[in-house]
């Protein structure tokens, strides 16, 4: 995602975490704990940030087929922050605003996924093309 | 990694205490072995400890749901105790709302909610028979 890196900068790479099955899921959500503590973040935003991974991760698992997570720590002017990318090759989404309306689901999901977690984190962006995959960001600033 | 989380029984309510972190189908596991359990034990009541639980996602909120909603319909009640301050506002700001599910603060609020619950119930049931004896 060149676009993310020319806004943001290079990160430093923390972990690069498969997403997929259940436990990588899992496995996933500890290692944005740990990092999220590490980089001195409230009990509140650690919490928040697991559970918009939770979201964005299972959505990896359930609508794109499968894929991973680059999680790193980055540093805008000074201003750190920690970064989530999830990336899949699944179908991708064909209808984006749809997608990202509060309540949609094409599955028997909750459809907050996109919207809560763009509501918990600072920054949010998606991408994707049909048919090649989808890759979202999401910053938390500290 | 957990693969069942434990129910203990306790007269006529079941408990349920969330330790650690766990995959979607131990929380599916858990929502048919609650139901299987109110069945077999006629509970009349479910209490859910999550004071260890980092926190509540779309899919968790559903599982939470629909115990209490199944439950329901099994006339048993859930109560939900110790959720952290952290996760019931990460929850309101991605938008899920336990609509139907008691909570209390601690486990032994808990407690005191679901007799309460209960004995409305069984009030209901007596003044029910007096009018059908009349
Ligand atoms: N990685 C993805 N690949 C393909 N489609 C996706 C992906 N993420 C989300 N979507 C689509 O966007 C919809 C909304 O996602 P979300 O808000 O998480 O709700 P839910 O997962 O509950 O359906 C999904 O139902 C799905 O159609
Ligand atoms: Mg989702």
């Amino acid at each position: 995602m060149a676009r993310e890196n020319l806004e943001f900068g290079d990160g430093v790479l923390l972990q690069h975490c498969a997403l997929q099955t259940e436990d990588d899921l899992v496995l996933a959500r500890a290692a944005i704990k740990l990092h999220s503590t590490d980089l001195g973040f409230s009990k509140l935003n650690q919490t928040k940030i697991v559970t918009a991974a939770s979201e964005l991760g299972r959505n990896v698992l359930e609508h794109g087929l499968g894929g991973h997570l680059k999680i790193d720590a980055i540093d805008q002017f000074g201003r750190k922050g920690l970064r989530l990318i999830f990336e899949d090759n699944g179908p991708g989404i064909l209808d984006m605003e749809l997608a990202l309306t509060d309540g949609y689901t094409s599955k028997k999901g909750l459809g907050l996924g996109l919207t809560g977690s763009k509501r918990l984190m600072d920054e949010f962006s998606i991408e994707s093309q049909p048919g090649e995959g989808t890759t979202v960001m999401v910053i938390k600033w500290t | 990694m957990v693969e069942r989380i434990p129910i203990l029984k306790i007269g006529e309510t079941l408990l349920v205490t969330i330790q650690v972190d766990f995959h979607d189908r131990v929380a599916l596991a858990l929502q048919e072995d609650l139901t299987d359990k109110i069945v077999t034990h006629s509970s009349k009541g479910v209490l859910i400890d999550i004071s260890s639980l980092e926190m509540v996602d779309s899919f968790m909120g559903r599982v939470l749901g629909n115990i209490a909603k199944t439950s329901r319909l099994l006339d048993c009640h859930t109560v939900l105790v110790g959720m952290q301050p952290a996760i019931a506002i990460t929850m309101t700001e991605l938008g899920i709302s336990l609509q139907g599910i008691s909570t209390a603060l601690t486990a032994e609020d808990g407690m005191e909610l679901l007799k309460a619950l209960m004995s409305k119930k069984q009030k209901r049931v007596s003044h029910g028979r007096q009018i059908a004896r009349k």
